[in-house]
């Protein structure tokens, strides 16, 4: 399992698409950190999170997307499933180094905070609890990411889909603001990725939201063990 | 020790494997025939979990795949017909890759720098995988096959790309493996399987046509080989004498090729040499030659694959 994770992390530094993200990430969160907090002048980091949301839309599909589907078409899942290691060893290795490469993304909010702490007193309690809510929802996107490549051989249809579908489950508010009936409105409404973030963005750690993010994360991991185990059953 | 039995496979209304059964002991060297399409990648990917058969089982040293796929994952290595490389990698990376991924317990470096020797890609194995030429992607795919010294060795198509040189001294390491390990291999190339295997299975369509010993295989295509006959005399009534021997099968006339001499061409069952020796010594047509020709593994695995010769074995799964 250690082999899967330490490959794939050390592949997304051999090719241009680690240093990709990060600089994605970064640039724009240093953007947000800039306009809303040094700009207006507040040491209050939760607005920056909250802008942040968008962008790991967009992030964590480029982190995903060659996970199994590279190997589908370059034929070395066929080293993988052939090796002493089971299904859900390789799933987890594989979602635990896209989950650790966007830890990395992460750290610059720390960096963020170091700066911010040379004017004034960062609240650590509130950023350190929003970079732990941001990688809990982090870990269901990589998850969602991780299924989605596993349906497919081509790394773009897996990184337009897992885009397409992170999207949706951000819209989930805006879509159940459109349905009058109240059961279905609020069950939709729990769905929402967003408003379940909102509350980590606000300093809110409810432990429904985190047991929410974790379950997300299970399942489409437990599915991406279902897709790779039926292929063999094909 | 290998044990197949009963192995089906259906993909999509297909039946890729139909009820094939073989069996292996330490030091075989098994060769895989068939065309594209007959079913020879589904039984190697079966075998080495890769794939899962519909019914019928697979057993490495008594154990069976499906109770427990990692002991028996442990005991194979495996060469797909399209090396499983990661080309960002170096041919060293990879190898270390695949040794852990493997859970190989030798010393690491020792053990690769030996495999690298074993099939000569040490000068290139500080290089990125996706600058090899196909040669070298193939023995670096050899390479990670061998990794952990395996007791069980499937490989498909091994020499795919490589030089004739090279074709050589791998068949040489793969006999040499063999003395000590069971090694199962399928190519397209029948000289390849006559050089290296000393058992063969037919396959067709998902089914075993025939199976056994190369030696026996080829044997078979001679008993029921071509004779090529030169006779002195009128060809009809050698032709009808040739017809009514006991054990001719069919006779062809190739016409005169020297004055009064005609050539024929005879297939039989059996070894027709002396009856056609004792007819003509009876009469004034003489023999001024009779030459069997020989008849390749290859003539034997046409004549298989296209129908015109029955299974030689009727108990495909004694091998």
């Amino acid at each position: 399992m250690s082999a899967i994770f330490k490959r794939e992390l050390c592949s997304y530094f051999t090719s241009p698409v680690g240093y990709a993200v990060l600089a994605v990430f970064m640039f724009f969160s240093g953007i947000f950190f800039w306009v809303q907090c040094l700009y207006v002048g507040t040491s209050n980091m939760s607005t920056v999170f909250q802008s942040m949301f968008f962008i790991v839309l967009f992030v964590i599909p480029l982190i995903t997307m060659r996970l199994f589907a590279e190997d589908k078409k370059q034929k070395t899942e066929q080293a993988l499933l052939t090796a002493p290691v089971s299904i859900p060893g390789i799933v987890f290795s594989k979602f635990l180094s896209a989950l650790v490469m966007f830890v990395f993304c992460l750290f610059s909010y720390i960096i963020e905070g170091i700066a911010l702490s040379f004017m004034t007193t960062p609240d650590w309690s509130v950023i350190i609890g929003n970079v732990l809510g941001m990688a809990l929802l982090g870990s269901a996107f990589c998850a969602i990411g991780i299924f989605i490549s596993s349906l497919t051989e081509s790394v773009i249809v897996a990184a337009i889909a897992s885009f397409a579908i992170n999207a949706l489950i951000s819209l989930f508010d805006t879509i159940a603001s459109t349905i009058p009936i109240d059961f279905i409105k609020n069950f939709i409404s729990s769905l929402s990725f967003q408003t379940r973030y909102g509350q980590f963005a606000l300093g809110l750690f409810s432990l429904a939201d985190i047991v929410y993010f974790l379950s997300i994360t299970f399942i489409f991991l437990f599915f991406t063990d279902r897709v790779i185990e039926r292929k063999r059953w094909a | 020790m290998i044990k197949v039995k009963n192995l089906t496979k259906t993909y999509v209304g297909t039946k890729a494997l139909d009820n094939i059964s073989f069996s292996l002991n330490d030091g075989d060297i098994l060769g895989f025939l068939g065309p594209n399409g007959a079913g020879k990648s589904t039984t190697m990917n079966i075998i080495t979990g890769y794939l899962s058969a519909d019914s019928g089982t697979v057993e490495i040293d008594g154990t069976d795949i499906l109770e427990d796929p990692t002991a028996v994952k442990r005991k194979i290595g495996y060469l797909p017909e399209i090396p499983p490389l990661y080309n960002d990698m170096t041919v060293q990376g990879y190898l270390e890759f695949m040794f852990k991924l493997k859970k190989v317990r030798l010393p690491m470096k020792e053990h690769i720098a030996k495999i690298c020797n074993m099939v000569k890609i040490t000068g290139v194995s500080g290089r990125i995988i996706k600058h090899l030429s196909k040669g070298y992607r193939q023995r670096v795919g050899l390479a990670q096959a061998l990794l952990g010294e395996p007791p069980v060795l499937i490989l498909d198509e091994p020499t795919v790309g490589l030089d004739p040189q090279q074709i050589i001294e791998i068949r040489k390491l793969i006999r040499d493996i063999g003395k000590k390990r069971t090694v199962i291999l399928s190519s397209h190339l029948l000289s390849e399987i006559q050089a290296v295997c000393d058992k063969i299975i037919i396959i067709n369509k998902g089914k075993i046509i025939t199976s056994g010993l190369t030696d026996e295989l080829t044997a078979t295509g001679k008993s029921t080989a071509r004779m090529e006959l030169v006779i002195e005399g009128r060809p009809q009534q050698v032709y009808s004498m040739l017809e009514r021997i006991d054990g001719i099968t069919k006779v062809i006339e190739h016409g005169e090729c020297e004055k009064g001499c005609y050539e024929y061409v005879i297939e039989s069952g059996r070894d027709v040499r002396r009856l056609v020796f004792r007819a003509f010594a009876k009469t004034d047509y003489n023999i001024l030659s009779m030459k069997p020709v020989s008849v390749s593994l290859e003539d034997t695995y046409l004549d298989i694959i296209s129908g015109k010769t029955e299974g030689v074995k009727d108990n495909v799964s004694d091998i």
